[in-house]
């Protein structure tokens, strides 16, 4: 199932431009793809260690989403999120300095990639363990439904993820207790190393959660305002307390599943094509550039974010290491 | 502005590599994203992607060359319009090296064992007899009256009034809001109370068994015990795990386990263990208000067992401290949960023979009392440690070795465990009793040490 498949779901535009939603997505994702890169140099030189999943090519997945929440909704993912925490406004400075395992990092260089968060923007992590935080994201929205609130959880995963049982087991509980949870699964065609149709006999994940009653589209992850738009028609219904709502975004990654990744499962054709004719951020500018909108704001907003990147590099790599008493704080809270 | 590309690490254990091929070539337009050249590690082959853009400029690393070190410079890229003769600047302005290592710091723990002991509990006073099922049940309905924040999911403990009765008339009092029957989806509803903590919730979830609880053991660990850690004391888990553990009464290998030590090995969680009915109640009261993840491990057997309790409102009993049961001279015995009330009736025949026995009932297994062991066993200087569960890397090994490490100056005899047998518990009556810990088990090893 090819994403040009879906390649017209997006194309249908039936309002016109909204220039400044545009704009605003257009700077989210390039700081998003900007920031990434910048990770995979400081990867390459050694300043970051371990697992680095990189989001290059998804941002729009996480950008149309966040347009559509409002303060107070909460947001968790898997270990591919550093996109998500910079979509949620979280500072690319300490998300940056947590990569180079820093005292000035979002966990005191403790956490690492996988592994950060941000009460005060509502960001919940950052999960290594594969499903394990859409379990987690039904418990958020659980917590939205016990304080009779309205606000609603999005709980992104990978189509990899979703053969999980746990998946299942939060789609039913969700569906029975009318959680306000958007899962989204974020389908980028790879599982790692496994082609989505070797892992899933399902060839439309949109209908996961059918057999519960949920309702669930298939979305052009490379469109940012088909995603914009579906993220608005399912965080009216959870709002509205009806209920979780599963969407099926089409997306891609350009990278490697991790910096280690020789990437031979698919073609370097196919990557390029995607690069070329789909890509997230050169669709957003040309609609920019269809509406109007001059050069040199478009330039300004590349400079800005070209700036904020080198000044997270910078900070990450001059922020001191945490001290050695570091080992042993954040073990358990005084009772 | 002239950038050099590095040699780059493409693996967390990279050091250095084979640069197998240049697939641009000096003057080469270069895009973000191009393939300019192949590395080859002992892994594998990776592809070089461009990350800026600009005309290959110079090439310093010929293809071929083995052993080329991470962060090497091996090309030159200039900006378009650029002139792509102009030298490089002798040091790239990217290339910051990393911080040199400190000398390497052996951060000692913090010393939190073999204090003096704190002062004693306070005196509760009045007490009336309580079953432990009661017990347990007035604590939850207690903390759930003082606290909204408070809720108990599980399986059957709503309509049903639990599996094992311990939520009886819960649902009456508090509704089906915050007394939740969930379906039989341990791993999906752990997941989902870990969450619902992480939110600022304090959730109470029932295991029906601890057997069960298998199933979520990666939300136990992984989310609720570690995230505290990870997320640089941001993120707190306050969350009660609790559920029936170890050996029922003829439900054979697969519903008979105890899981003290797997979950006692684990930092970022309290583990307790409940004896008596004032046991019961007093540690779920002070684990339903801790900020952290508790496993409490009740007992089957005990639910029905009937103890005098304190009848004071605020009566609790503080994690972390053991409780001595039996005062001696000659031998300490300690133990927990079950098994207390079995060493207390060793000690007793043990008394008739003329050996006075101490019998600790630990209470808290994560954080362990070592200070009362410690000060008992100075008193005594032999020690039997007694549990249900197997022997292999179990409590009593733990026990043994806090033991070692802080009095074996004082001890006049080897340490000795009695356990489990180290099989799976047995259906059959003769075998089960066989392979669970008696009294007379106790005052054998007793007597061989004293």
């Amino acid at each position: 199932m090819a994403i040009a498949d879906t390649k017209k779901r997006g194309k249908v535009a039936t309002k016109p431009v909204d220039t400044d939603l545009l704009l605003k997505a257009y700077g989210d994702m390039l700081l998003i793809r900007r920031f990434e890169e910048k990770a995979g140099q400081l990867y390459g030189m050694g300043l970051i260690g371990g697992f680095c999943h990189l989001y290059i090519g998804q941002e729009a997945v996480v950008v149309g989403m966040q347009m559509a929440l409002s303060q107070g909704d909460q947001v968790i993912t898997s270990y591919r999120d550093h996109g998500h925490m910079l979509a949620t406004g979280m500072d690319p400075k300490g998300v940056m300095a947590e990569l180079t395992g820093r005292a000035t990092g979002y966990s005191h260089g403790k956490g690492g990639s996988m592994h950060m968060f941000s009460k005060e923007k509502n960001f919940f992590g950052g999960h290594g363990i594969v499903g394990a935080q859409v379990s987690l994201g039904t418990g958020l929205a659980f917590s939205n439904w016990y304080r009779a609130n309205d606000r609603v959880c999005v709980t992104y995963f990978g189509e990899g993820a979703s053969n999980q049982g746990q998946v299942f087991e939060s789609f039913n509980l969700a569906a029975l207790m009318k959680l306000p949870c958007i899962y989204v699964i974020e389908n980028n065609k790879y599982g790692m190393g496994t082609s989505v149709e070797r892992a899933s006999a399902s060839r439309d994940l949109s209908k996961n959660a059918s057999p519960w009653g949920t309702p669930g589209v298939q979305v052009d992850g490379m469109d940012v305002m088909a995603v914009h738009a579906a993220a608005e028609t399912a965080v009216a219904h959870c709002r509205a307390g009806k209920g979780p709502y599963l969407l099926e975004v089409k997306t891609y990654r350009y990278r490697g599943h991790s910096m280690s990744d020789p990437g031979k499962y698919r073609t370097r054709e196919e990557i390029q094509k995607m690069r070329s004719e789909r890509d997230c951020i050169e669709q957003a500018r040309h609609l920019l550039e269809a509406a109007g909108v001059d050069d040199a704001a478009i330039k300004k907003i590349d400079d800005d974010i070209k700036r904020r990147v080198q000044e997270a590099a910078d900070f990450a790599q001059s922020s001191p290491e945490p001290d050695a008493s570091e080992l042993w704080t954040d073990i358990l809270l005084e009772a | 502005m002239s950038t050099q590309i590095l040699m780059p690490a493409l693996s967390p254990t990279m050091t250095e590599g084979k640069l197998a091929r240049w697939l641009k070539k000096v003057g080469d337009d270069v895009r973000a994203g191009d393939v300019i050249a192949e590395i080859e590690t002992d892994k594998a082959t990776m592809e070089v992607e461009a990350v800026d853009e600009g005309k290959l400029a110079r090439i310093l690393v010929e293809e071929g060359t083995d052993g080329v070190a991470v962060n090497t410079p091996i090309a030159v890229l200039t900006a378009d319009g650029e002139d792509a003769a102009a030298p490089a600047p002798p040091e790239s302005a990217r290339a910051v090296a990393a911080p040199a290592a400190p000398e390497p710091i052996r951060a000692a723990a913090p010393a939190a064992v073999a204090q003096p002991r704190s002062a004693a509990e306070p005196e509760w006073g009045e007490t009336k007899p309580l079953t432990v099922r009661e017990a347990l049940r007035d604590a939850m309905a207690a903390e759930m009256r003082a606290d909204d924040r408070v809720f108990l999911l599980g399986e059957e403990v709503a309509q049903y009034q639990g599996a094992y009765k311990i939520s009886q008339g819960l649902l009456d009092e508090f509704g089906d809001r915050r007394v939740i029957d969930t379906p039989i989806t341990e791993h999906g509803f752990t997941g989902m109370a870990v969450g619902a903590a992480m939110n600022g919730l304090r959730p109470i979830v029932e295991f029906m068994t601890f057997n069960f609880a298998m199933q979520a053991i990666d939300q136990i660990l992984n989310s609720a015990a570690k995230t505290l850690y990870m997320s640089g004391g941001q993120m707190g888990c306050p969350i009660v795990f609790r559920g029936a553990n170890g050996a029922a009464s003829r439900v054979a290998a697969q519903h008979s386990q105890c899981y003290a030590s797997w979950y006692a090995h684990c930092p970022g969680l309290k583990v307790v263990a409940p004896w008596s009915s004032a046991d019961a109640k007093g540690l779920l009261r002070s684990a339903i208000r801790d900020p952290n993840p508790i496993i409490f491990l009740e007992n089957e057997i005990l639910y029905g067992q009937t103890f005098d309790c304190p009848t004071d409102a605020d009566f609790t009993v503080p994690i972390g401290k053991a409780k001595i049961e039996r005062t001696g001279e000659h031998v300490t015995i300690i133990a927990f949960s079950i098994m207390v009330g079995v060493a207390l009736k060793a000690a007793e025949t043990l008394a008739g023979q003329g050996i006075s026995a101490e019998v600790i009932n630990l209470r808290s297994l994560r954080p362990l009392d070592t200070a009362t062991i410690v000060e008992s066993v100075k008193k005594t200087s032999r020690v039997v440690c007694v549990e249900e569960g197997w022997p292999f890397a179990g409590i009593g090994a733990e026990l043994t070795m806090q033991i070692v490490e802080h009095c074996f100056d004082w001890l006049d005899a080897p340490p000795v465990r009695v356990t489990g047998l180290d099989v799976p518990l047995p259906y059959a009556a003769n075998l089960e009793k066989l392979a669970l810990p008696q009294p007379d088990w106790i005052v054998d090893a007793v007597r061989k040490i004293v």
